[in-house]
């Protein structure tokens, strides 16, 4: 054996490569790890940042030249032959590459679309005006191009520069109008509602229990003109309210020339991107990122907020939680602490197991079959007659998503609290039951609050399972749009029958079934990054609550 | 019960102090055992064992390992109930009353007949409720009675005075021997009649052994102890009474000071020699 031999056998055995090779694995975990992390932090929070606007002269060969506005969103390379084929005018000569830049123009209904690929070879030198505009609105996208004047019911108010100041003020003043009518509406008019709807189904239900007497029409009756005369008042100030809102208008000006009468009622914010120093600039971001965790989705959820989806997402999975720790636990209990071990707890234990390897949408059928169309539909016809054939919680709802989410965990806490109580000491159990106790008063004073932190770490295996799945929630209670959320002022306040949205599919339906691919890319990321922080949120908590227990319960060394 | 109904004399040992003389025929009976055979499945564990454990008294079993000292320890609480397989046949009378007769309530039985494990086993709680989590599975909640019970039986197990400061903190940051003794004041609480202690101080350093030694002494006069101990010297120093086991076999039962210096089988004395063991 040579000295090389020897050398490369004594590295082997000092252990070094398997301190090399432990240790890479590590890494590779932690890069990829903080690797997606980034990306999606980054992409996502990206979106919020307000890009300078660039105007600039458009000469496609053989065209007249024209005024463009928009922010750059990215550039690439494209081989000329391809910008050839798809029928660009391009000159055959000239380098193999050329750029192109996709530019979010704006304007939907004015240009049909508000991403524009455009050649860079053909982009004139780009300016960035102060004054260039760019109103967010609440349809259509947003709006690039110069301010023009601001109108009250028509009539001019301000003009020039002075305009940009009052457009500021006006605008200020239709959120304010803008957030009462929303109040109006889901509040006030949504109890009225509510109230309606109860007495539907309270005459509907006497109805069919056949005591609809004259005596208790009449009430019904009185009733529900109190609700209409309430209603009266309140269309009335609606009313009111939406004439407020439309009073002002603004006339803008695109960059090529076109002027468009814009109400301000359609409009959420206006700024001057290119006038905004850095604070100014990271001011907007912070309110941007506000409103996406704090608003509704609008525009097929490809502007505005998601708070409803954080909300579903967290109602869910606490519901899920609450349904399925002690479910789980008691499961447990019973498979280790009372049942005699044996071939049949082995079956049991091992088809348990095997139910967590079950595929999720699996479960999102069984949700939808038993669930939805028996226990749903059997709660109906017993609870909820007067309502059909309107299904109350036959359809898929909050309640059915958790409880579906809740099978599809439990085998999670079955398996952590069985090791937890098997951990126990035996001496522990020895010692309680040597004091007079019984075997129960044991478990319930000894066994079980010892055992608690493994029941915690159950749950929040199960949180972790659960919060992430999409595919069966499709099936049972979750929606692409669904701004009403599942609590609310109106009794019973917490509506376990209402369709929910959820993040996980949020980005499902951001990502690939979006009308306008372009703009929502971004919120996917974005919202894959709050759903990632949502669950780590949750987790964190439930941690958190665990070594506390672990504190408290900290068993012997033996 | 009074402490002259079983002195049973006074005489002087070899060094000249005073001694008691011991009779294990005359002694009253806390437990019977007129005949007992234990099995675990099909192996036999206890054969034909045939002993009256004195009232008020200390008896030690002594043997080597595995012949079956424990294991006729713990038919006198039932805690071989827990073990799977095994059975009991014959009888263990406490007053009189059969212990494994059908409708016997465990629960209570061990609250009779408490029990100190080999290593110590305080619950993860404070020493206030480990003392008074026998009161409390009893339905005893009463904050004054808790309180008095806490600091006789933390006294009877001589810790009060160390600990009477911390009640509340947690039982697992005492030492291993306060530990024990905390045990032992946990099983005093509930005013058991028969303590039976299955080598207490095994997993103790010197120091805490003898302090448990001492406690023995002091708890003898109250309760009817029998302690399972490896250590004969042990055995020798808190023991009224000893008996010696070998391979389930109770081989010979009598008085501490005759067993160990003239015992009369052969066995024995080959044991306590440490001609084998």
């Amino acid at each position: 054996m040579n000295v090389k031999q020897q050398n490369l056998k004594t590295w082997f055995k000092s252990g070094t490569p398997w301190v090399w090779m432990t240790g890479g694995a590590v890494s590779i975990a932690v890069i990829m790890t903080i690797g997606l992390l980034a990306v999606i932090a980054v992409r996502g929070l990206g979106h919020f940042w307000p890009a300078d606007v660039i105007e600039a002269e458009y000469r496609m060969p053989g065209q007249e030249a024209k005024l463009v506005a928009g922010e750059v969103v990215e550039a690439e390379e494209v081989p000329r032959a391809r910008l050839a084929a798809s029928g660009l005018p391009v000159q055959a000569d000239g380098g193999e590459f050329m750029t192109r830049e996709l530019l979010k123009v704006g304007n939907r209904e004015i240009y049909g679309a508000d991403f524009n690929w455009v050649v860079g070879e053909w982009l004139g030198a780009p300016r960035t005006p102060d004054n260039l505009l760019v109103l967010e609105r609440r349809e259509w996208g947003n709006f690039y191009g110069y301010l023009q004047s601001v109108k009250e019911s028509g009539n001019l108010v301000a003009e020039g520069d002075a305009a940009w100041a009052e457009l500021q003020t006006r605008i200020e003043r239709v959120d304010e109008l803008h957030e009462q009518l929303v109040r109006l509406e889901k509040k006030d008019i949504g109890a009225i509602n509510a109230g309606l709807e109860r007495l539907r189904l309270e005459t509907r239900k006497r109805e069919l229990a056949g005591k609809l007497d004259a005596a208790a029409q009449a009430d019904l009756d009185a009733e529900r003109a109190q609700w209409n005369a309430q209603y009266k008042v309140l269309e009335g100030r609606l009313v009111e309210l939406q004439q407020q809102v439309n009073r002002d208008s603004v006339l803008v000006r695109t960059v090529d020339g076109r002027e468009v009468e814009l109400s301000l009622a359609k409009i959420v914010r206006a700024y001057q991107p290119n006038a905004m120093g850095t604070f100014a600039k990271l001011g907007f971001y912070m309110a941007k990122l506000w409103e996406f965790v704090s608003d509704e989705p609008r525009e097929a959820n490809t502007e505005g907020g998601i708070f409803p989806a954080i909300f579903g997402t967290v109602m869910m999975t606490l519901i899920m939680a609450v349904i399925v720790t002690p479910f789980g636990v008691l499961a447990a209990i019973y498979l280790r602490e009372y049942a005699k071990q044996g071939l049949l707890t082995r079956i049991i234990r091992i088809a348990v197991n095997n139910l967590a390897g079950v595929p999720a949408i699996v479960y999102g059928v069984f949700g939808l079959g038993f669930f939805v169309y028996v226990l749903g539909g059997s709660i109906d016809r017993l609870f909820f007659a007067e309502a059909l054939p309107a299904p109350t919680f036959g359809t898929p709802g909050l309640m059915w998503a958790s409880l579906t989410l809740a099978i599809l965990a439990v085998p999670v806490v079955i398996v952590a609290t069985e090791e937890g109580l098997a951990r126990i000491p035996r001496a522990l159990r020895e010692g309680s039951l040597a004091l007079g106790a019984t075997k129960a008063e044991t478990l319930w004073k000894v066994v079980l609050p010892m055992a608690s932190p493994a029941m915690m770490t159950g749950m929040i295996l199960a949180v972790a399972r659960a919060a992430g799945e999409v595919a069966p929630l499709m099936l049972v209670g979750v929606v692409k749009l669904a701004p009403s959320l599942p609590v609310d002022g109106n009794y019973p306040y917490l509506h376990l029958d209402q369709k929910i949205m959820h993040l996980g599919f949020h980005i499902y339906d951001v990502g690939f079934q979006s009308p306008n691919v372009e703009a929502a890319r971004p919120l996917v990321y974005a919202t894959a990054l709050l759903l990632v922080l949502v669950i780590a949120l949750l987790n964190l908590s439930a941690v958190y609550i665990r070594n506390h227990l672990r504190e408290k319960y900290k068993a012997l060394d033996h | 019960m009074s402490q002259q109904a079983h002195t049973h004399g006074i005489s002087l040992d070899s060094l000249g102090r005073k001694k008691q003389t011991l009779d294990l025929a005359s002694e009253p009976v806390a437990l019977e055992v007129p005949g007992l055979n234990l099995f675990y499945g099909d192996k036999q564990a206890l054969f034909d064992v045939q002993m009256n454990i004195p009232r008020n008294r200390v008896t030690a079993f002594i043997g080597p390992s595995g012949c079956g000292k424990s294991t006729l320890l713990r038919t006198f609480n039932r805690m071989n109930d827990l073990v799977d397989g095994c059975r009991v046949d014959g009888e263990i009378r406490l007053d009189g009353q059969d212990i494994y007769a059908k409708g016997v309530d465990v629960a209570e039985l061990r609250r009779r007949v408490g029990m100190v494990f080999q290593k110590p086993n305080p619950f993860p709680k404070s020493i206030y409720e480990n003392v008074v989590y026998g009161l409390r599975i009893q339905g005893i909640n009463q904050k004054r009675v808790l309180d008095e019970t806490v600091e006789w039986a933390l006294k009877s197990a001589a810790l009060w005075n160390e600990v009477k400061d911390r009640l509340h903190d947690s039982a697992l940051g005492l030492s291993g021997g306060q530990q024990q003794r905390l045990v032992i004041a946990r099983t005093v609480a509930v005013q058991p009649e028969v303590l039976l202690l299955d080598e207490p101080c095994s997993a103790l350093d010197p120091i805490s052994t003898l302090k448990v030694e001492e406690l023995i002494n002091e708890l003898k006069g109250q309760y009817t102890i029998v302690i399972v101990t490896h250590n004969m010297q042990q055995a020798a120093r808190v023991s009224d009474y000893t008996a010696f086991m070998y391979m389930g076999k109770l081989i010979e039962f009598g008085d501490t000071d005759t067993l160990f210096t003239n015992p009369a089988k052969k066995q024995t004395e080959d044991y306590i020699t440490g001609r084998y063991g």
